[in-house]
């Protein structure tokens, strides 16, 4: 199967991606220009992490007006796979292919280190792999994370099962100390309602090889590559 | 008109001015003169320095690169070579901490791009004032953001580096900052122009005011009037800069360039002349076609200007649009705004009309050279007397009695907390440590390790100075800075290949300054020789000093290392309970300079500790072989807070593993007490602390004798609790978490206090 991978002029972990998908997954992966319009028959669309525009004004407020959004968003809303990882999630957020927003971390500073997240909800296409439950230990580089949406945005994607990911201890309980930007509700990752375009803060790229640190990251990739064989119907 | 004023503006001395006139054989104009007074100024001509640097040694087969060009290369193997140079920008970064911190990030990310290398890791090398003095938060929060801003944004891991604290950096805070990339080995790209009627081109941000004298202020000393400066600190903006660095690395996979060289101190000036001269060729450009960010720009404030994020390039002939492409496709304008020529001048027009004609060797070679006058700075012999044996009693000690359990415990735990030690999480987690997927080993492990994707190579960096060792002594303090670099690169298993260094003193004007100069060069070349590795590049920032008070002599060192297989490196921390604990090298309970003296007793005096040249060489040969037959499951050099700080870095970050070691005590002074101390907190050279797994402790032992280093099974790692006996008294018995506790949150709790 084959990743198409966003690049935008300020991405810079447009080649951890593709690396993850070619090197260690021995899957075809191709980049894809931000001012073409053309997915290049990828089969998963990923936007990756970075700074798209140098993000003075707000992250990804910008990205969401290049050629190549027309495209990703028609492959999202035919049920294509999209995720969103880091600055790609401020962009899904900005496009209005997901709801809520990012503010600024709690803590004001840029934080870059590992954390645990839990699987909420099994049933997309970036965790059909994992078990509801699971603790993955990913990192998260990224100064603006904290996720926000207003209550009623909220009370909504509790209800139709969107949060995909939250931050959690070790051992998969809700903590404080564990929110590492004050995300409401822990929530580190969210899908849209039709569930195949996924949003994340952690980097799963970044924790693919066991010489890197940790390899609970490859779930994220090994789900895709399963859903993608045999789609879940939605 | 030239008057007496106008050259004091331009720091430049009658003599030299008189030698202006001399050579051009008229009188300059103020453009004229103020493109001189940069090129001639400390920071661009090396004119107090040069003489010293020259006794470097710089060659080796290892070598691709020595200096002279943006930065040193080295062949790593395959094909391939590693990129690197460390540069300072700590004059900007005392007058404004954020910009200052983050154009030095941005200029040496250039220096390395430039070459033709993708940029990979970046390292940093800070000093301040003391943690808890007025202003030192302000430094430090601006320093360290403007780094994480820069380099996260522009998406290159900063994947280590150093701080430490100490009271004379508090009006001068020191930022060096070390970049390297990668490049195949027979694509390096040089800063050349030639080729008469090439088209030279300008390409990346606009022309502003911003950073006007930026050089000719790093070349003088600071006073109250400083803040004043504040017009000639540049503005970073790093996703031009990202722009750029693809750009320029597309273009230069095309083989379209002649040359390239970025425009970092002294702007136009410097690239023009630099090119210019190294290809034998001279460059004619008009300032009406550089691109302007202000109206009513005069040419001398174009040429002088050091606005961050432009790129000066010489296209071959013919091959000028698909320069011009590439650079569009980024949305960057590539502007042609002049031509190469074959007088060997620097001619500057406007709008057609000549506004100055400078010949470039005049610029460069007969800028002036001092071989300035040095004397041995009077300080010197009484700070190196220390009587240990009349060290006040130890206040951390209380009222227990000699044979007390712990009785050293309270003194570890306060040399754990002290900021120069205490882990700098709260600084590194700021920094993107990992966009790239190489980072093997994280911040706060000793040296950075990245992975050279496509090998099964990986590079180890590290960059170590030590200003009060070389206050006490800077040609021993030089040596211990490169053996210490070279130790933590071989500590990760890596063969270290080269050394690039930042040198930063005070006003090498006054003669004590420039003798701690000239010694700390021999040293370092004493060192770098001894341990083969050359020094490729680097830079000097000189006049470190407010209201006449001058930093330690600080020459930071960065070196690099290569390991044959990545997934063989070796890190800090402790594997596995019940594996043995070996210490390679001899502790010989030296306080001199140390940090338990400065901590405890207040005092910093001594020599700092000797370093035998051999003994080193041979420690990180045995290292580098312990670790290639994977017989090393941990190694950790002893530094700042000696053996047992070590050991107890080893203990931290692990699942709780501790440790139960016995050590004999020092014999330097008639206290037992403190020649437990000495040996436990004794900052004696060459000494690592290793495990081992139980079957491998013969051979490990066996090579190391056949190395000819000291080694001694001192204990094995395990429980929860730090256990040093020293002299069969048990010093040292302390939790692991209560250790780490202290080491882990002393810098944290410090903002969080000042916050809440």
């Amino acid at each position: 199967m084959k990743f198409g991978i966003v690049v935008f002029p300020g991405s810079n972990c447009d080649e951890d991606a593709f690396h993850a998908a070619k090197e260690v997954f021995g899957q075809e992966a191709e980049y894809l220009w931000h001012k073409d319009a053309d997915l290049k028959g990828a089969d998963v669309v990923i936007l990756p992490g970075g700074f798209a525009h140098g993000d003075y004004l707000r992250t990804g407020a910008m990205a969401r007006f290049s050629p190549i959004m027309n495209p990703v968003r028609a492959f999202a809303e035919r049920g294509g796979p999209v995720l969103g990882i880091c600055n790609g999630f401020q962009i899904l957020l900005e496009a209005g292919l997901l709801p809520g927003a990012m503010l600024r971390n709690k803590g004001l500073q840029y934080r870059c280190e590992h954390v645990h997240i839990r699987v909420e909800q099994t049933d997309t296409p970036f965790t059909s792999g994992a078990s509801a439950g699971t603790v993955l230990r990913i990192p998260i580089g990224h100064g603006e994370g904290n996720y926000f949406a207003p209550p009623d945005v909220l009370q909504q994607l509790e209800a139709s099962r969107q949060v995909v990911f939250r931050y959690t201890d070790a051992q998969g309980r809700i903590d404080e100390a564990a929110n590492p930007n004050g995300s409401v509700n822990a929530i580190a990752g969210i899908c849209s309602q039709q569930r195949n375009v996924v949003g994340m803060m952690p980097h799963p790229e970044r924790a693919c090889e066991a010489l890197l640190g940790g390899v609970d990251g490859c779930a994220i990739f090994a789900s895709v590559l399963r859903w993608v064989g045999s789609p879940l119907k939605v | 008109m030239i008057d007496s004023q106008a050259l004091e503006r331009h720091g430049l001395k009658p003599d030299e001015y008189e030698r202006i006139v001399r050579f051009m054989g008229r009188e300059p104009n103020l453009t004229e003169l103020g493109i001189f007074s940069v090129m001639w100024s400390e920071h661009c001509s090396y004119k107090s320095s040069r003489v010293h640097l020259k006794t470097l040694p710089t060659d080796g087969p290892q070598v691709l690169q020595g200096p002279g060009e943006n930065a040193g290369a080295v062949d790593i193997g395959d094909g391939l070579a590693a990129v690197f140079k460390i540069e300072s920008h700590n004059h900007p970064s005392f007058i404004e901490p954020y910009q200052g911190a983050a154009t030095g990030v941005g200029g040496i990310i250039r220096d390395i791009f430039t070459m033709g290398a993708r940029p990979i890791a970046l390292l940093n090398s800070l000093r301040f004032g003391a943690l808890d003095a007025p202003g030192t938060r302000r430094l430090l929060e601006g320093v360290v953001a403007g780094i994480a801003g820069y380099g996260n944004s522009i998406g290159i891991p900063t994947v280590g580096g150093e701080i430490a604290f100490e009271p004379s950096y508090a009006g001068n805070p020191l930022v060096n900052v070390f970049c390297l990339g990668i490049a195949r080995a027979s694509d390096i790209v040089k800063g050349v122009a030639s080729g008469v009627g090439n088209s030279v081109y300008y390409v990346g941000a606009k022309t502003g005011r911003d950073g006007i004298h930026g050089a000719t202020m790093a070349s003088a000393e600071f006073d109250e009037k400083s803040a004043e400066k504040r017009p000639a600190v540049q503005v970073g903006d790093p996703f031009m800069e990202k722009l750029l660095l693809e750009a320029c690395l597309e273009v230069m996979q095309t083989d379209a360039l002649v040359g390239i060289q970025d425009m970092g101190a002294a702007g136009l000036t410097c690239s023009t002349t630099e090119m210019g001269s190294r290809g034998g060729a001279g460059v004619e450009l008009d300032v009406a076609l550089v691109p302007q960010r202000e109206t009513g720009m005069t040419p001398y404030e174009i040429m002088l200007s050091e606005s961050q994020e432009r790129m000066l390039l010489v296209a071959k002939p013919g091959r000028e649009h698909e320069v011009e492409r590439i650079f569009e496709k980024w949305d960057l304008h590539a502007v042609r705004i002049g031509r190469v020529t074959d007088d060997g001048m620097l001619r500057v027009k406007e709008n057609g009309k000549v506004v100055a004609e400078i010949p470039n060797r005049a610029l460069t070679d007969e800028a002036p050279l001092y071989r300035r006058p040095m004397t041995e700075p009077p300080y010197l012999r009484e700070v190196q007397a220390l009587d240990v044996d009349a060290l006040e009693k130890n206040p951390y000690f209380g009222a227990k009695s000699d044979a007390a359990e712990n009785a050293h415990g309270p003194v570890l735990l306060a040399l754990l907390a002290s900021p120069t030690i205490a882990s700098k999480r709260w600084v590194y987690r700021q920094y993107d440590h990992m966009v790239r997927t190489n980072t093997i080993n994280l911040p706060g492990m000793g040296a950075g390790v990245v992975r050279i994707k496509g090998t099964d190579r990986a590079l180890a960096m590290s960059v170590d100075g030590n200003g009060r060792y070389c206050y006490l002594d800077p040609y021993r303090g030089a040596m211990l800075a490169v053996a210490e670099a070279a130790r933590n690169v071989a500590c990760s298993g890596a063969r270290p290949l080269a050394a690039t260094n930042c040198l930063n003193f005070g006003n090498p004007e006054r003669p004590a300054i420039m003798w701690q100069f000239a010694k700390a060069v021999e040293g370092m070349g004493a060192a770098c020789r001894a341990l083969d590795v050359p020094i490729t590049g680097g830079n000097v920032s000189l006049y470190n000093e407010t209201d006449g008070n001058a930093v330690y002599p600080t020459p930071t060192i960065g070196v690099v290392g290569l390991l044959e297989h990545a997934d063989r490196v070796v890190g800090r921390r402790f594997q596995e309970s019940g594996d043995a604990i070996i210490l390679l090298g001899e502790g010989l309970g030296e306080l001199g300079g140390s940090e338990y003296l400065k901590m405890v007793h207040d005092l910093v005096r001594g020599l700092p500790p000797a370093l035998d040249l051999n003994a080193e060489r041979a420690l990180q040969q045995l290292l580098v072989a312990l670790a290639g037959e994977r017989l090393m499951r941990s190694a950790h050099d002893c530094s700042e807070g000696g053996l047992a700080v070590a050991l107890a870095e080893c203990c931290f970050e692990t699942v709780g593993v501790g440790a139960e070691v016995s050590i004999g005590a020092a014999a330097v002074a008639h206290d037992a007490r403190l020649n437990r101390a000495a040996a436990l907190f004794g900052e004696s050279a060459s000494r690592v602390v290793i495990s081992v797994v139980p079957a491998d402790v013969t051979r490990v032992l066996e090579q190391a004798s056949a190395a000819g280093v000291p080694a001694r099974l001192i204990g094995q790692t395990g429980g929860n609790r730090l256990r040093i006996a020293v002299g069969g008294e048990m010093a040292v018995d302390t939790a692991v978490t209560e250790a780490e506790r202290a080491w882990s949150t002393a810098i944290e709790q410090y903002f969080a206090k000042r916050v809440a």
